[in-house]
């Protein structure tokens, strides 16, 4: 099985729409097939070779190499195969996924994986806004999934979030779980301020405190057997050096919200 | 034919297709599971009466267990895979989800499952939670204490229920001691319970009775009391003993390997003869002939 392998050899000036940039879309093109395919470079229309070196043909896995952060819409709609890139990359990556596994050994910029409903998506380094989230105007954002960010990610993480599982190894911005439906955001570092606002359902947890909206409302503070799963799930993942024994065994404060909208959302934060 | 002394009657034991399930217990303590398991498996010997059968599998290390604690595998089989699903619900609804620290898992991977979390949720009165992971639904049940996690599907599969041997002894102590020295080697094959206290049953029956509405009854062929006016007695007159041992097992080879160590091990320890259980061959799917086993 042979991989497609695609290295940046200039570096577009505006930024390039290569939704093209997918398994499927990839499947069966020979190197001149994918040097061929279209792609918008601003407002003209260009071609993938005029920015990458292709070798191999299309299969399912594809491998990017170079400075991609202002290449977006990589993986979009991908439902299977893998992609992987070396480097960094721009916005939207596998927006509207369904399967299959994106990798990006990198940097990741806002959007990361919006609206997605299900397969991977891994960022080795930090992401910007939006990760997991609805576009403006929608209300609900991925319906299925994961998303694992090993380093920080800013504002808004799973926005209107309905399903799946997002990962934040570092630190969380503001607003994360805002609007939230249901599905699990762990970040093992620090949240931001207004965690949770107007989440439905759903869980946000946490290693460590964080400040709480005054609609959320302190519960208890327990065991919730049901996170080992995910936290055990991130150490499988490469989660390890952050997640102690104390953390799986550990209790955590409980706090329900948001009590302007459902009001059964909840926020977990680690305790001792 | 024979093992050391002990004579192996050429018969066969004649067992049935049943429906079976897996259920991984787990605690904060090996104690609490054991707790679960042990209540769980109350009142569950056979089918005649109990409408299913159960015992505990094994233990299982916390290294093992899906939320690494310690665990208990517990087997359940039914005559019917319309009946499992109540029996499930019920026994882990009263037994396991009342028993303080524990959570409840699907030990069984088959294409077929029956809904047991998914019932057992509306316990939640609405408060309940659902997460998915890996594919898997579990239900977080609110409990006085925190939660009762427990998978939503659990998996289920025909099974061989009624395998079995009968072991004659001298005396009771012989019967006895042959007995349980079976019920520990059978016990060592994985996917194989014993249903009855201890595996050993005392009170082994026979299809009827004299009693209009009695399904069964005594096994008077078998009643050393009764050799000498019972017209059906097989108690040879050097035998003052009989046990029965029942074994329910996942596949008809985990049943026909935990009775050729049973056969084994009761004759190591000095069972007169050894004998098996059936209906003439008419009713059981599964004939188990001694002879072959051995």
């Amino acid at each position: 099985m042979s991989t497609a392998h695609l290295k940046l050899h200039t570096k577009p000036e505006v930024p390039l729409e290569a939704d093209v940039l997918n398994t499927a879309k990839l499947a069966g093109l020979s190197q001149s097939g994918i040097e061929h395919l279209s792609v918008m470079h601003g407002n003209e229309k260009a071609s993938l070779g005029d920015f990458f070196k292709v070798t191999g043909k299309g299969n399912s896995e594809i491998r990017l190499e170079g400075d991609l952060s202002n290449i977006k819409m990589i993986g979009a709609g991908m439902s299977d195969g893998k992609i992987v890139v070396e480097g960094d990359v721009g916005m939207h990556l596998g927006i509207g996924m369904s399967g299959g596994e994106i990798v990006v050994e990198g940097d990741a910029g806002d959007w990361v994986g919006p609206e997605m409903s299900g397969g991977r998506i891994i960022i080795k380094k930090n992401a910007g806004h939006m990760v997991g989230a609805a576009y403006r105007g929608h209300t609900t954002g991925i319906t299925g999934g994961e998303i694992f960010v090993h380093g920080d990610a800013k504002n808004e993480i799973g926005s209107g979030m309905r399903r799946g599982f997002i990962a934040i190894g570092g630190n969380a911005g503001d607003f994360t779980g805002v609007n939230m439906l249901a599905g699990t955001i762990v970040v093992l570092g620090e949240l931001g301020i207004r965690t949770g606002a107007g989440m439905r359902r759903g869980t946000i947890a946490s290693l460590e405190d964080a400040p709480m909206l005054p609609s959320f409302e302190y519960a208890c503070t327990y065991r919730p057997l049901f996170l080992r799963f995910y936290l055990r799930k991130l150490q499988e993942n490469g989660f390890k050096r952050k997640i102690q024994d104390k953390h799986l065994n550990g209790i955590y404060k409980r706090y329900s919200g948001d009590g302007i909208e459902l009001n059964r959302g909840e926020v977990l934060l680690f305790s001792k | 034919m024979k093992i050391k002394k002990t004579e192996i009657i050429d018969t066969f034991a004649e067992a049935f297709e049943m429906c079976g399930a897996r259920v991984i217990i787990t605690a904060d303590t090996k104690q609490w599971a054991r707790a679960a398991a042990a209540s769980m498996t109350g009142f569950a010997t056979s089918v005649i009466r109990c409408k299913l059968e159960a015992a505990v599998e094994s233990e299982i290390p916390e290294s093992d267990t899906p939320d690494g604690r310690p665990g208990i595998s517990v087997l359940l089989f039914t005559m019917s895979s319309k009946t499992i699903a109540g029996q499930l619900i019920d026994r882990i609804g009263q037994c396991v989800m009342t028993c303080p620290t524990t959570a409840c898992y699907n030990g069984l991977e088959s294409d077929r499952s029956v809904s047991v979390g998914g019932k057992l949720r509306f316990f939640g009165d609405g408060y309940q939670i659902s997460k998915l992971i890996d594919g898997i639904r579990l239900w977080r049940i609110p409990v006085m204490s925190g939660e009762f996690l427990i998978d939503d599907q659990f998996g289920i599969q025909p099974a061989v229920g009624g395998g079995n041997l009968i072991i004659f002894g001298s005396t009771r102590g012989i019967a006895l001691r042959a007995s349980i020295a079976a019920t520990h080697a059978m016990r060592e094959v994985g996917g194989v319970f014993l249903p009855f206290p201890q595996g050993v049953v005392r009170s082994g029956s026979k299809v009827g009775a004299k009693y209009k509405g009695m399904i069964a009854s005594t096994n008077d062929a078998y009643c050393p009391t009764l050799r000498s006016i019972s017209d059906n007695s097989v108690v040879p007159e050097n035998v003052e003993a009989i046990y029965e041992i029942v074994i329910d097992g996942l596949s008809e080879e985990v049943v026909k390997e935990a009775m050729r160590r049973g056969i084994q091990a009761a004759a190591e320890k000095g069972a007169t003869m050894i004998s098996a259980g059936n209906y003439g061959g008419e009713l059981g799917k599964y004939k188990f002939h001694l002879n072959e086993l051995v």
